[in-house]
């Protein structure tokens, strides 16, 4: 295989993530498309890692920051989802807009 | 087509429909377990890049604890099983808008990787890559290493913080 079939591969889940969160209306799901579009970086770091100018395992140590910094943003993000979900009763994001008026 | 291509094939392909098919589905629990189907064949690939032990990180944390929470998450709020309601924030023009800006994202990006190679065929990596990650974390990366455990804990505290009841409120009901 070829680097640049893993790039490709990783920027259409990158794209497919992208698009969910900029449209999708649930903040359950734009966090998940968030977590898919991480997932994708984390694809070029190891691809990179085998396939770089320099392999080494580095890239692998870099995805793995990348997956722990993930998870610690997947709780804070539920963590004020649920906040959200108690003020307003609602987890629409076109709801949340105190600051719009 | 040697055993990889094909291998790397199927697995791009689950990987593709399953988060096409996050986008389609209407139900929300579908919609994560949907994805889990992508964080799978994520790892299949972390094994044809030979990263094992990323791979297996992959399903632990991603298949296992943020779908868990996630699944948490959904349950613990309400969510109207209505298939007619809006799924999306806007209407037909933002979902175009969103769709042509991350086509040409996609677009620019794709010129750029479309003949990328530097030549690499990937027997420098070692074998045992868990072993070299321990030596690289544990001398190397040692302050970055440290550094995530404080995150993990700030974003545990905080969590905590953002969803506990706050005196205030709790008053109000």
């Amino acid at each position: 295989m070829t680097l640049s079939a893993y790039l490709a591969l990783s920027l259409i889940l990158f794209c497919i993530g992208l698009y969910g969160a900029l449209t999708k209306r649930n903040t359950v799901i734009v966090l998940i498309c968030i977590e898919l579009m991480l997932n994708a970086v984390n694809i070029n770091f190891v691809a990179f890692a085998k396939y770089g100018p320099h392999p080494s395992v580095h890239g692998h140590v870099f995805a793995l920051f990348a997956i722990a910094v993930a998870a610690a943003e997947a709780a804070v993000g539920l963590a004020a989802l649920i906040a959200f979900y108690r003020n307003r009763k609602t987890v629409r994001v076109d709801e949340a807009n105190s600051l719009k008026h | 087509m040697s055993g990889t291509d094909i291998a790397f094939f199927l697995l791009a392909l689950a990987a593709i429909a399953g988060a096409v098919m996050m986008l389609q589905l209407t139900n929300v629990v579908h919609m994560v377990l949907s994805l889990v189907m992508t964080f799978l064949a994520i790892a299949g690939l972390y094994v044809l890049l030979s990263a094992e032990f990323v791979a297996v990180v992959q399903v632990l944390i991603y298949s296992g604890a943020i779908t868990i929470i996630m699944l948490f998450a959904i349950m613990l709020t309400r969510h109207h099983a209505d298939d007619k309601e809006r799924q999306t924030t806007g209407g037909v023009g933002h979902k175009a808008a969103a769709a042509f800006a991350v086509l040409a994202f996609g677009l620019a990006v794709y010129a750029g990787i479309r003949t990328l190679d530097f030549g690499a065929d990937g027997s420098a990596l070692p074998a045992d890559n868990a072993k070299a990650i321990g030596q690289w974390l544990y001398s190397y990366y040692t302050i970055p290493f440290e550094i995530v455990s404080v995150l993990l804990l700030v974003a545990l505290i905080g969590a905590i913080v953002l969803a506990k009841k706050d005196g205030k409120g709790a008053e109000d009901e």
